[in-house]
């Protein structure tokens, strides 16, 4: 069942990229859990519930490695007294999935208030995952008090400007930004000239059939301007990204899923493993949003993402902390 | 009907008369005409400075109190006049406006929430 031409920008009345029927859409799929196949540009999304129609093999890719997002460490109001229980349901997560992730990817807002213990409780969680490297980017709360003096110090050693840095893996180049520095009043995320001039340099030298994974706490598209939830000057980064066949968009920050499909960029957003926050404007603010303790778990959780060579794939799974741990074999049939 | 409202009426000139009495009285020193100089509440509610915009009297303090259980900051928009640590939930932060002019503000965290102090 392929939405890839549903989800395309039909009517785009604000100029942001997101028509009406895509932003609703992508709406219905939050806190449901889609499965994305990309291949040759081309999208293919399942929901959670249509996993079994799916071939396994296309669910093992050569390179896989797990999102989490906005741990929050430090949160400790109604939403979620207990932050520490749903990072560690996190790890759980991931250390049962059935293609152990080859690392780990924090999109930010690992500490609530940038104190130390707040990043040394995260780290010692985080030493529990099955893969033991991590890369982080920061988010606004992780910068709070020292712009990102201590973050740098802990998380992005050897990076450039504020944090921002990329690395390759298995073919794969994965490009990690930071757009919580120097926000402006009234403003959205922000990169800034010296980050995106690194970024044309940092691409300039790739093959265009090198799929590219840019990953950054505050979303890359514009979601909802008016909460913030959008970067000023991604339009930029996204213009040196045009030439490339595969291009996925991993952010954070508005704890929810939420995916669209733009020419050849897969954006995504990853659950909190912390607390939920509304639906774009279905609030007075975007404040922590309180549901009973039973619920919680099914609106936080993690993100894994399989790359399938030669297909120009990516599969990105959402995984709720209350789901089975692993799809059943048996239910899979080996064709769809 | 009218007699009511008279009665209102005279009800509030009574009152504000007595407001301002109170208010120079409670201000000794100063110049009968010059507004004194004091404190004012600024509450930060669901992702807002309330009021968004007072106007004071110079050497007035501004303390603010953040009511959400999500961290803000109060930040001038120049980023150095004035700038308070992350105040959690109930925290306060207070700054004494000693010059004239229009200060405009925000939380670092959450760029969308401005609002500012004009001092005369």
């Amino acid at each position: 069942m392929s939405h890839s031409k549903k989800d395309e920008i039909q009517v785009d009345h604000n100029h942001d990229g997101v028509d009406r029927r895509g932003f609703l859409k992508c709406m219905a799929w939050a806190g449901t859990g889609t499965i994305c196949l990309m291949s040759g540009g081309v999208l293919k999304s399942y929901s959670l519930s249509r996993l079994a129609e799916l071939d396994p093999s296309q669910m093992k890719g050569e390179l896989s490695f797990a999102q989490i997002s906005d741990s929050h460490m430090g949160f400790n109001k109604a939403a979620n007294p207990d932050v520490v229980a749903t990072l560690k349901a996190a790890v759980a997560k991931i250390n049962a999935l059935p293609t152990p992730p080859e690392f780990l990817l924090h999109t930010g807002d690992i500490s609530h208030l940038a104190k130390p213990e707040e990043f040394d409780t995260v780290d010692q969680i985080l030493k529990g995952a099955v893969a033991k490297d991590v890369f982080f980017v920061p988010g606004e709360h992780d910068f709070v008090g020292d712009d990102g003096q201590q973050y740098r110090d802990r998380y992005a050693k050897g990076s450039k400007g504020a944090g921002w840095y990329s690395f390759d893996k298995k073919g794969v180049h994965f490009v990690g930004l930071v757009n919580v520095q120097n926000l402006k009043a009234g403003g959205l995320g922000s990169l800034g000239q010296d980050q995106l001039e690194w970024l044309e340099d940092d691409v300039k030298s790739l093959g265009s059939s090198t799929p590219v994974i840019v990953f950054a706490h505050i979303p890359l598209w514009s979601i909802y301007p008016d909460w913030g939830w959008g970067t000023e000057d991604s339009a930029q980064a996204l213009s040196y990204l045009k030439r490339f066949g595969s291009v996925t968009v991993l952010n954070g920050h508005i704890h929810q899923t939420m995916q669209k499909v733009e020419g050849n960029v897969t954006f995504h957003t990853a659950a909190s493993t912390a607390f939920p926050q509304p639906e774009p404007g279905k609030a007075d603010s975007p404040g922590p949003m309180k549901v009973p303790a039973e619920q919680l778990r099914s609106l936080l959780g993690v993100t894994d993402v399989n790359f399938v060579r030669g297909k120009h794939a990516v599969a990105i799974v959402d995984r709720k902390l209350n789901q089975p741990d692993q799809v059943s074999q048996e239910n899979q049939p080996s064709n769809y | 009907m009218s007699w009511y409202r008279n009665l209102a009426c005279v009800a509030f000139v009574v009152a504000s008369g007595m407001a301002v009495a109170a208010a120079t009285k409670s201000a000794p020193g100063t110049e009968p005409n010059a507004p004194a100089a004091s404190a004012i509440d600024v509450k930060i509610d669901n992702f807002t400075f309330a009021p968004g915009t007072i106007t004071v009297p110079k050497g007035t303090t501004v303390n603010w109190t953040n009511h959400d259980d999500i961290p803000h900051t109060v930040v001038a928009e120049d980023k150095t006049t004035f700038k308070s640590k992350a105040l959690d939930t109930d925290d306060k932060f207070s700054y004494t406006f000693d010059k004239p002019g229009t200060y405009s503000y925000f939380c670092s965290l959450h760029p969308k929430m401005t609002a500012k102090v004009v001092v005369q």
